[in-house]
C-alpha cells in the first residue's frame, strides 16, 4: 500500500506539493477566509424591527446606520488614532533598545536582553492590564510618585489606554526591528564612517532606510492588535473602541448584522494598511 | 499556477463557501419570535418527571449564586448538592446578562440564573424550556409576588424557578459630597458637579431604566409609567439625561469586583450598586453608605431556567429544587445580600433580621422597585408597538458612552 502510494507520488512534484499544502491551505481558506466571508455577508442583512429576527435580505441599512451615527465615526477615529499613536510611540521606544541589542551589546548581554524583552509575553494579558490599573489608580503608585510635585496622574481614559497598549505591544515591535538591524552588516557602518559621514548622517542615510521595512513590519503588530482590542479600553477607561461596540451588539441585543457591519471596518483599515506596508517593503525578507 | 490564477481560485472558493453557508443556515441568527402583540415563544415540550441524575451539571450563574468553596471555604452549597445527587456541578460565572445569553446560545449549558433583561430574550429565542413547577417541591413556598411575572412567564406558563431578588441601591463613600436620599446625586447636574469624575454607573443598556425611574418622578409631564416601556419622546429624554450624566462619570462598572476596587481606592465615590458589593466593602473595612432612594429603583428578580437542549435535565431539576430549599436559600441570601425567594428560608438565616433588612415579601417596598425585564416593541398599553426594544437600547447605550 505504502509502495503504491510512493510510486504514485514519484516524480509528480505538483501532486506532492498540493497534498502537503492542502491541510494548511484548507484551514486558511475554509476556516479563516470563509468565516470572514460569512461575516461580511452577514453585514448586509438586518434585524427585523418587529420580530427581532435576522432577516436574510441584502441591503446596506447597517452601513447607513454606521455612516449617519455620529458616535460610530467618533469611535472609529478614536480607535485608529490611538492605534497610530501607539505605533509611533512603540517605534520610538523600540528602536534604541533594538539598536543596542543588535549592534552594541556583547553576545552575553544581548542574550540577557532578548530574555528580558520576551519575559512580559510569558505572563497573562489580563495580569498585565490589571497591573497597570493598579498603577494608574486614584491611590496608585503613579499618583503617589507625582504627589510631591503637586500634579496628578492621568487616571483612566484615552491616555491610559495609550500607555497600556504601548507597554503591551512593545516586545512585538522590538523583535522585528532587532532582526532587521542585525541584518545590516557592520562593514557598511564602517565604510560610511570612512567616507566621512558623522554618526548622525550614517544613521539617517544608511541605518534608517535599511531598518525601515523592519519598523513597518513591527508596526503591523502594534497597529492591528490595538485596532481590534476591546479588553484594555474596558479596564483602563470608560471609552469605547470598535471591539466594544461589536461585543455589545452580539448577545442579548442579537443585532449580529450591525456587529458584523462594524467589524468590517477594522478589516478594511488593515487591508489598506497591509497594502501600504507591502509597498514600503515590509515583506521583502520574509 | 500563476499568482493571478491562484488568487482567482481562492476568491472563487471563498465566495462559493460564503453563499453556500448562508443559504443553508436559515434561522440560526435569531429564531426569536416576538410578534407585534407580544411574545410568541416557540412551542417546546415540558419535562414530565425527574428521573435519575445524569452525573453532571453545567450551569451559568451570577457571581455568588453557586458557591462551591472556592471563594471562601466556609461558603459552599454546591458540594453538599453533589454529594446528595451525584451531579458533579461545573459553574460558569456570567458577568452580565449579555454574556449569559451568549453562553446559553452555545448549547453547552444545562441552565442559567437569568435576570429579567435576559429571560425574555432566552424564552423568545427558544433557548430555554418551560418549567414544570410540580417537579420542584420547594416552588410551593416561594413568595407569590415572584410567580407568574412578566419576566419569568408567558401566558401563565412559568419558564423558571425564582431565585432571589433585590433592588439596585445608591452607594456613597464619606468622600462624596451632597448625597442624600435621592437619585439626583447621580442625575442632577448641579449635584453631579460636586463629585465630577468620581461618579459610577452600571455598564449595561439596562441602566437606561434607572434614568427612566428618575424622570418618572422628576418629570411627570413625560408620563412615564413603566421604565421599560418608553416611547420615542420618553426614550429621547432619558437618553439625553444619560448623556449629561456621562460628562461627570469616572468609570462604568460591569464586573462587581471592578466597582468594589473602585470604591476601595477612591476612584468612585457615588453610584449605583448591588448590596453584595457594599457587604464585601464593609468586610474589607471600607466605609460606605447605601440607600434605596425616594424615587424608587430598578431591581432584579433572578430566575433559574433550564436549557431547551439540556444534556442533564434531571440534574438541573434537582438543582432547581436544591437551590430553592429553605436552608440553601438562607445561605445564598446572606452571602449575596438579597431577599430569598423561599419564605421558609427566613427562619434559617444566621442573622435573625436578615429578611427584615432585605424587605423579603415587603409588598410596599418592592412596589417602588421596577424589576429588570427585557424591553420589547410592544408597549403593552394603548400606545401599541411604539416602544423601544432592546436592540435600540443597546444602540442608544453605545451613543451615550461615546
Amino acid at each position: 500500500m505504502g509502495r503504491r502510494l510512493a510510486d504514485l507520488l514519484h516524480g509528480r512534484r505538483r501532486l506532492q506539493l498540493s497534498l502537503l499544502l492542502s491541510g494548511p491551505l484548507g484551514w486558511l481558506v475554509i476556516a479563516y477566509l470563509g468565516s470572514l466571508a460569512v461575516l461580511f455577508i452577514a453585514a448586509f442583512w438586518h434585524l427585523d424591527e418587529f420580530s427581532g429576527k435576522v432577516v436574510h435580505d441584502y441591503g446596506t441599512s447597517n452601513f447607513e446606520t454606521l455612516w449617519n451615527g455620529h458616535v460610530y465615526r467618533t469611535i472609529v477615529l478614536r480607535t485608529v488614532g490611538i492605534a497610530a499613536a501607539v505605533t509611533v510611540t512603540d517605534a520610538l521606544l523600540a528602536f534604541p533598545i533594538a539598536f543596542y541589542m543588535a549592534k552594541v551589546a556583547s553576545p552575553r548581554v544581548r542574550g540577557l536582553l532578548v530574555v528580558a524583552v520576551l519575559m512580559p509575553l510569558w505572563s497573562s494579558y489580563l495580569v498585565k492590564v490589571y497591573a497597570w490599573r493598579t498603577i494608574l489608580n486614584e491611590d496608585g503608585i503613579l499618583n503617589w510618585a507625582l504627589d510631591p510635585f503637586g500634579i496628578k496622574g492621568p487616571g483612566f481614559g484615552n491616555l491610559a489606554t495609550w500607555i497600556v497598549f504601548s507597554y503591551l505591544w512593545l516586545p512585538y515591535m522590538i523583535l522585528p526591528v532587532y532582526a532587521g538591524l542585525e541584518r545590516i552588516p557592520n562593514s557598511l557602518l564602517d565604510a560610511s564612517g570612512d567616507l566621512g559621514a558623522d554618526p548622525g548622517r550614517t544613521f539617517r542615510r544608511v541605518v534608517l532606510p535599511m531598518a525601515f521595512p523592519a519598523i513597518v513590519a513591527g508596526s503591523i503588530f502594534t497597529f492591528a492588535l490595538t485596532l481590534g482590542d476591546y479588553i484594555t479600553p474596558n479596564l483602563v477607561s470608560s471609552t469605547q473602541f470598535i471591539g466594544n461596540v461589536v461585543y455589545a451588539n452580539v448577545g442579548v441585543a442579537n443585532n449580529l448584522p450591525l456587529a458584523a457591519a462594524f467589524a468590517t471596518v477594522p478589516v478594511v483599515v488593515m487591508v489598506v494598511y497591509l497594502l501600504i506596508a507591502r509597498r514600503l517593503g515590509a515583506f521583502e525578507h520574509l | 499556477m500563476s499568482t493571478k490564477g491562484l488568487w482567482a481560485a481562492v476568491v472563487a472558493c471563498v465566495a462559493a463557501f460564503g453563499i453556500a453557508a448562508c443559504g443553508s443556515s436559515d434561522d440560526n441568527g435569531g429564531s426569536s419570535a416576538s410578534s407585534g402583540s407580544g411574545l410568541n415563544p416557540p412551542k417546546l415540550p415540558v419535562q414530565k418527571s425527574v428521573g435519575q441524575g445524569e452525573g453532571q451539571l453545567n450551569i451559568i450563574a451570577w457571581a455568588g449564586y453557586a458557591e462551591d468553596g472556592s471563594t471562601d471555604p466556609k461558603v459552599d452549597w454546591v458540594t453538599p448538592f453533589e454529594k446528595q445527587t451525584g451531579c458533579q456541578t461545573n459553574v460558569k460565572i456570567g458577568n452580565t446578562s449579555d454574556e449569559m445569553v451568549t453562553l446559553m446560545r452555545t448549547g453547552r449549558y444545562d441552565g442559567v440564573s437569568a435576570s429579567g433583561d435576559a429571560t425574555l430574550r432566552l424564552i423568545a429565542g427558544g433557548d430555554v424550556a418551560p418549567v414544570n413547577t410540580s417537579l420542584v417541591p420547594n416552588y410551593a413556598s416561594i413568595w407569590t409576588g415572584l410567580k407568574n411575572k412578566p419576566w419569568n412567564s408567558v401566558d401563565g406558563q412559568m419558564y423558571g424557578i425564582p431565585h432571589g431578588y433585590g433592588a439596585n441601591l445608591l452607594m456613597s463613600s464619606p468622600k462624596a459630597k451632597g448625597v442624600g436620599n435621592s437619585w439626583s446625586a447621580v442625575f442632577d447636574p448641579s449635584q453631579l458637579a460636586q463629585n465630577k469624575g468620581h461618579v459610577t454607573s452600571y455598564d449595561s443598556p439596562i441602566y437606561i431604566a434607572d434614568a427612566a425611574v428618575y424622570l418618572k418622578a422628576h418629570q411627570p409631564d413625560l408620563k412615564i409609567t413603566n421604565p421599560y416601556e418608553l416611547d420615542d419622546k420618553q426614550f429621547q429624554a432619558v437618553v439625553n439625561l444619560l448623556k449629561t450624566q456621562r460628562k461627570y462619570i469616572g468609570e462604568y462598572w460591569a464586573d462587581y469586583t471592578k466597582e468594589q476596587a473602585a470604591f476601595a481606592n477612591g476612584n468612585s465615590t457615588v453610584g449605583t450598586t448591588w448590596q453584595v458589593i457594599a457587604n464585601l466593602l464593609e468586610a474589607d473595612k471600607v466605609k460606605v453608605n447605601t440607600v434605596l432612594p425616594s424615587e424608587g429603583s430598578t431591581g432584579w428578580s433572578d430566575t433559574w431556567m433550564i436549557a431547551s437542549k439540556a444534556k442533564h435535565p434531571n440534574c438541573m431539576y434537582k438543582w432547581m429544587n436544591w437551590i430553592t430549599s429553605p436552608k440553601v436559600q438562607a445561605e445564598v441570601a446572606e452571602w449575596f445580600g438579597e431577599a430569598p425567594a423561599n419564605r421558609a428560608a427566613c427562619s434559617h438565616t444566621a442573622a435573625k433580621d436578615h429578611c427584615k433588612i432585605y424587605h423579603e415579601g415587603d409588598e410596599p417596598y418592592f412596589a417602588k422597585v421596577s424589576f429588570w425585564t427585557t424591553p420589547i416593541k410592544s408597549c403593552g398599553d394603548d400606545r401599541g408597538d411604539k416602544c423601544a426594544d432592546y436592540s435600540q437600547w443597546v444602540q442608544a447605550w453605545t451613543d451615550i458612552k461615546g
